[in-house]
């Protein structure tokens, strides 16, 4: 987890093509409503610091990753550095520390799911959505795959995760169909 | 997503009871199958007084250790100083997906647990952590709450008592180690989910400092049942001849099986006839090979051994495994049990927090090792080794994270040695017959 990539086949983790948000300028996200919900969210703790990983979650859920930029402004919102910020989120799968495809596809294949197929999923999956390897974007920008340890859906192999939707039961067939509906 | 079955007679659901009812998931619906009655009787009652009907239930921590849960709870002391109650939904141990059940379908089940044993422990505050990935069960207990604040049930003034119950839900981010309590608690207070040092345990110093009680999803939505019929009705569930396992439990059941899915059984029950009466046995054609019972971190059971084992605390133990967190995986005999353990440690290695070298080290390599010998290249030598690693991952680090990894390793080379004698057969035919090994495996 922390030591490691979290495309845990060690696949390199790459920008997509329009990889240019990198250079995009920072648009400060805790401003009107989020702002509100953020002082909602931290009135809940006696810490400012607590609300570190619901902080993270509003930047990502607006902007779909959490670039340095927006950790630094997290520190600042949260009275703390962006260095402790980086080390927190960096220890985390779910934080994306760059940008990824419209659909982020987290495939189980952990031991639950491996007996019943799960690599035969990735197969599909890769082989379907133009990534070519795990981690990577495809070329239109639509997918990014990684596997995922146990998303804790094992009665219901192979689970995968779309963004914040769980699909259950997917077999090497149902792929095709299931990322044709994802545009 | 996926549904639940319709309950086997030979189940005892009452966890279990409104899964698949979409009506049980709001307020009204919770109410009208008689929710919240625990816990507004509960509030009228003395939190000691609370204490002591849990702790005579004999009902145990459902997370995965057992732990009495009234005792727990009786080191909360009203002490006046500010203290916290924990849920622990980071529901991520290989083969479980229980509690996710609770939460999806009766979350306000959940709610009433939390706030019922926030204010038997003397709190005022009662957090909710669910892993990142539950995004449904992580929506469907937001909702609850919010409508238990609107409602009034939460709040300055819950039910109506005078006292103030406040409930939040937190969402983690993806880490397996945040399950473990010390760890939850960092993640929590907004850093690197490491577990802490024991002691002080968290009845001292929890979270933020202060004394708190964690509890796991299932053992609190078990507690309403118990205040509103009594210890004493909790004590009829469990086989007569051992006390020390009392109630039911939820168990949750995938791999090679014919009817995978969540079972609620009253502890005691045999192990052959729920593998094979009420999961309906191994897919057609197909033998069971092995089962672990209890989540990925127990002892792995052959089939014999499993077959004969009951299922409790004791009953588990004494075949060698244990209970742990309910969830059940089958191995059919089409499964390569080197390839599968090496997975199993694979993710032990991935999930590592790194704060402890047994561990950080110790999975590393213990999985470099499990892979060259799944893939042909190992040696008997690699045997020794593997089992001298597990003995320094064993009870030296601050979590059982590492113990967790050494334990498919141990349990398979004891049992599957066969498989792994194989695995090194190959490589020394490979080495007569260059190239035949690896075109073979292709």
């Amino acid at each position: 987890m922390s030591h490691g990539p979290s495309a845990s086949g060690g696949a390199i983790v790459a920008a997509p093509p329009n990889g240019a948000h990198h250079h995009e300028p920072h648009v400060a996200i805790f401003t009107g409503d989020t702002r509100v919900e953020l002082d909602t969210i931290i009135a809940r703790y006696p810490s400012k610091q607590a609300a570190l990983l619901p902080a993270l979650w509003l930047v990502q859920d607006a902007r779909g990753w959490v670039s340095e930029q927006s950790m630094e402004e997290v520190a600042n919102a949260l009275e703390l550095t962006p260095a402790y910020v980086k080390g927190v989120t960096t220890f985390y799968t779910m934080y994306h520390q760059h940008p990824v495809g419209r659909h982020f596809i987290q495939v189980c294949t952990t031991t639950p799911c491996n007996i019943c197929g799960a690599e035969d999923v990735v197969k599909s999956l890769l082989e379907h959505s133009g990534c070519g390897d795990l981690g990577l974007t495809s070329a239109d920008g639509r997918f990014t795959i990684i596997e995922v340890e146990c998303l804790g859906a094992c009665g219901f192999p192979t689970p995968i995760m779309i963004n914040n939707e769980f699909v259950e039961s997917v077999t090497p067939e149902s792929v095709p169909r299931i990322l044709a509906e994802r545009k | 997503m996926g549904y639940p079955h319709q309950s086997h007679p030979r189940e005892t659901p009452i966890l279990s009871k409104y899964f698949g009812d979409a009506g049980a998931r709001t307020l009204d619906g919770w109410r009208a199958r008689g929710g919240y009655e625990a816990l507004q009787q509960a509030l009228a009652t003395d939190p000691q007084e609370l204490q002591t009907i849990v702790k005579d239930s004999g009902l145990r921590g459902r997370g995965g250790a057992g732990f009495p849960t009234g005792l727990k709870w009786s080191f909360m002391k009203p002490d006046g100083k500010i203290h916290y109650m924990l849920c622990n939904a980071d529901e991520s141990e290989p083969g479980t997906f229980k509690d996710r059940e609770i939460m999806r379908w009766t979350p306000h089940g959940l709610v009433e647990g939390v706030a019922l044993a926030a204010y038997s422990i003397y709190a005022e505050t009662a957090y909710i952590y669910i892993r990142g990935e539950f995004t449904e069960p992580y929506a469907r207990v937001t909702r609850a709450v919010e409508e238990a604040y609107a409602a009034g049930v939460l709040g300055a003034n819950a039910m109506g008592s005078g006292k103030r119950i406040d409930v939040h839900v937190h969402r983690g981010a993806g880490a397996y180690i945040c399950g473990e309590e010390t760890a939850l608690m960092n993640s929590l207070e907004g850093r690197r989910g490491n577990p802490r040092i024991k002691p002080p345990f968290p009845a001292v110093a929890g979270l933020f400092g202060r004394p708190t009680t964690i509890n796991n999803v299932e053992t609190l939505a078990t507690v309403p049942y118990i205040i509103k019929n009594g210890a004493e009705w909790y004590k009829q569930f469990g086989r007569p001849d051992n006390p020390k396992s009392i109630g039911t439990k939820l168990f949750s059941v995938c791999g090679n099986i014919t009817r995978p899915g969540n079972y609620e059984v009253a502890l005691g029950f045999p192990f052959k006839d729920f593998l094979y009466d009420l999961c309906g046995g191994p897919l057609p054609g197909r033998e069971i090979k092995a089962v672990i019972p209890g989540g990925s971190s127990v002892p792995i059971l052959t089939r014999e051994e499993s077959e004969a084992a009951i299922m409790d605390y004791e009953g588990f133990a004494a075949a060698g495994t244990l209970l742990g967190s309910g969830g059940v995986i089958v191995f059919d005999d089409k499964q390569d049990m080197v390839r599968q353990i090496a997975r199993l440690v694979r993710f032990y290695a991935h999930e590592s927090c790194a704060q402890c070298t047994q561990c950080r080290e110790g999975t590393a390599w213990s999985l470099r090792i499990m892979e060259r010998i799944r893939d042909g290249d190992g040696t008997t030598e690699d045997f020794d080794t593997l089992l001298s690693i597990a003995d320094n991952m064993t009870g030296k680090t601050i979590c059982v994270l590492s113990d967790s990894c050494a334990t498919p390793i141990v349990s398979g080379l004891k049992k599957f040695r066969g498989e792994f004698e194989a695995k090194i057969v190959a490589n020394r035919s490979m080495v007569a017959v260059p190239g035949a090994f690896r075109a073979s495996a292709a």
